[in-house]
């Protein structure tokens, strides 16, 4: 069963394209991330999904029911964690929660809300009203609300954004075990350690489109080799620059495929008389893919597809 | 757990929505009643004895009608415009957005609610200006009808402006230059007949004036036109404020972009 399928899916503002085609199926079952720069589209991709947001042209299905035509189970299978922190300050946490439940139509649900609040570390929170929560709790409290109906693929739009490390961790305990459970979760990060530690595959999304789409290990493997920074003063070699990657704060960053390229780069470096300041070696991780991605001058709407943008 | 129900979903929208007001009922309740208090105070101690509007009924007897249809009127009005823009400035609106509600089970709360709090804000006006002077129940059922069709056109109105709306300060205009005047203007005060032939030919294209004039023949069992012109009117008027409403809902207009 495809748990999120989108097919061609465009949303113009105006003259201003946010999404351009884009073509995306989510297996049930899978910890998937979508990923991107502020105004990729992210967002309005995940809006569209919940129905928040209509597309201009295209279809989106979730657990196979169209998102317009079949609003009514499309919404009952996706719990959405909205990013903005919103709350209505007229109500205590487990009314929030049970106001929430029966707007899915669900009665003598109060076993779940009391397990969703054990698991977020709600519980001594229940009963406060929303208004004097920190906003940690009130993270907590969306996350909550987007899970009172028990729904089958969760939408999560960068819930980490600005809480603490205690947050996180319960969270990702919780949210781990709900897709061990078989939940299939979409997750949109900026923090692209937490993407590469739970997402079994990733999207990443640039201008509205897909840049890139497989599994977080293939694109890893895809930028195999070493990095390695390095400060000099002097003019750089030949060598050196032909696997430079990019310059930031006085130091380059050099994409090497050899442990050997390594001691080459400090030989050429000491051939021409550069005095080596500074210098770190480590491997690829998603921010690197994330970066290269990105970085990559080419307008996306003239480009040919690149071989590794899955459709 | 069991299965989802249309209906819970309607009732719990419409509990909140009512809880909602209930919560701040000094605010949306007690002070909607001292002003229309107020009112009585002021005018029926300056007109009670200048004014007659109908043969045997004293001004303040007069008044009293109009200032608890003036009130259900307005607050049905509060209730649907504010907590919509309350809820799409706060942000939290996305919390009935994301639930399975159809676009006729989100209205019918709203409007629920409204018809609730303008008929609840209505009774408390009623239980005390009544003390003021003689009062008849000439047509009880005439009352009810107008109260929830009246407030039912407001509440709906109310939805309209909500969603048009994107912060405060369009509501309190459209509040203010719209459907004050609009109250104001209606024969609350007065009774059309002792206007001259042009503002009450005036009168006569203002769907309140029929609301205010519909409700008033359930007091005394005379009216300014026909009740069932008034019906009419009130009736065309709900089907077209409710039907704007909900094609807004239906299609999204600025709450699903």
């Amino acid at each position: 069963m495809i748990a999120i399928q989108v097919s061609q899916v465009t949303k113009r503002y105006g003259s201003l394209s946010a999404l351009a085609g884009i073509d995306l199926s989510i297996a049930e079952g899978e910890f998937f991330g979508l990923l991107g720069p502020n105004g990729a589209g992210k967002t309005t991709l995940i809006s569209i999904v919940a129905g928040l947001v209509r597309a201009t042209s295209g279809r989106v299905a979730v657990m196979g029911h169209d998102v317009v035509a079949d609003f009514r189970a499309a919404r009952l299978a996706l719990g959405v964690v909205p990013q903005e922190l919103a709350f209505d300050p007229f109500f205590t946490v487990r009314e929030t929660l049970q106001f929430q439940s029966g707007y899915f139509g669900l009665r003598n649900n109060d076993d779940w809300i009391d397990e969703v609040l054990a698991n977020l570390g709600l519980t001594a929170k229940a009963d406060s009203n929303m208004r004097t929560l920190s906003g940690g709790m009130k993270r907590r409290v969306l996350v909550a609300q987007a899970l009172v109906h028990k729904p089958p693929v969760i939408v999560l739009d960068e819930p980490t954004a600005g809480v603490d490390v205690e947050l996180r961790q319960t969270l990702w305990a919780f949210i781990r075990r709900l897709n061990r459970e078989g939940h299939t979760i979409v997750l949109t990060t900026h923090y692209l350690e937490e993407a590469q530690a739970l997402c079994q595959r990733i999207a990443m999304l640039k201008s509205g489109r897909v840049v890139a789409l497989d599994s977080t290990r293939a694109l890893l493997a895809g930028l195999a080799g070493l990095q390695m920074t390095l400060r000099v003063s002097g003019e750089l070699p030949a060598f050196v620059l032909a696997h430079r990657i990019e310059e930031r704060d006085g130091s380059v960053l050099l994409r090497l495929a050899h442990p050997a390229d390594v001691a080459r780069v400090i030989t050429e470096c000491m051939g021409a008389g550069c005095l080596i300041e500074d210098i770190e070696v480590g491997h690829a991780d998603l921010e690197d893919v994330f970066l290269q991605l990105m970085s990559d001058r080419r307008d996306p709407e003239l480009s040919e597809p690149e071989s590794r943008a899955a459709a | 757990m069991t299965a989802s129900s249309p209906a819970i979903a309607f009732r719990t929208l419409l509990t909140k929505e009512m809880l909602r007001f209930w919560k701040v009922s000094f605010q949306t309740i007690a002070a909607p009643v001292l002003t229309a208090v107020l009112y009585l105070l002021v005018f029926g101690q300056v007109l009670e004895a200048h004014v007659e509007a109908f043969p045997g009924v004293s001004y303040t007897a007069f008044l009293i009608p109009g200032l608890v249809m003036m009130s259900v009127l307005q607050n049905a009005f509060a209730n649907s415009s504010s907590s919509l823009i309350q809820s799409k400035i706060m942000g939290s609106l996305i919390f009935i957005l994301l639930p399975p509600f159809s676009h006729w089970q989100l209205f019918g709360a709203y409007v629920a609610a409204a018809i609730v709090r303008g008929v609840v804000v209505g009774l408390g006006v009623f239980a005390i200006t009544v003390w003021f002077a003689p009062h008849s129940l000439a047509a009880p059922h005439w009352i009810l009808v107008f109260a929830v069709l009246g407030a039912g056109i407001m509440g709906s109105l109310g939805l309209i402006a909500g969603i048009w709306a994107d912060k405060f300060d369009q509501l309190a205009a459209f509040q203010n230059f719209v459907v004050m005047p609009a109250t104001f203007l209606s024969g609350v005060f007065y009774s059309v007949h002792g206007l001259p032939p042009f503002w009450q030919a005036v009168s006569h294209l203002n769907p309140f004036f029929y609301m205010i004039d519909g409700f008033r023949y359930g007091f005394f069992a005379q009216s300014d036109v026909s009740p069932w012109l008034s019906l009419a009117v009130v009736a065309l008027a709900l089907v077209v404020t409710a039907g704007i409403a909900m094609a807004l809902m239906a299609r999204g207009y600025k709450l699903r972009n």
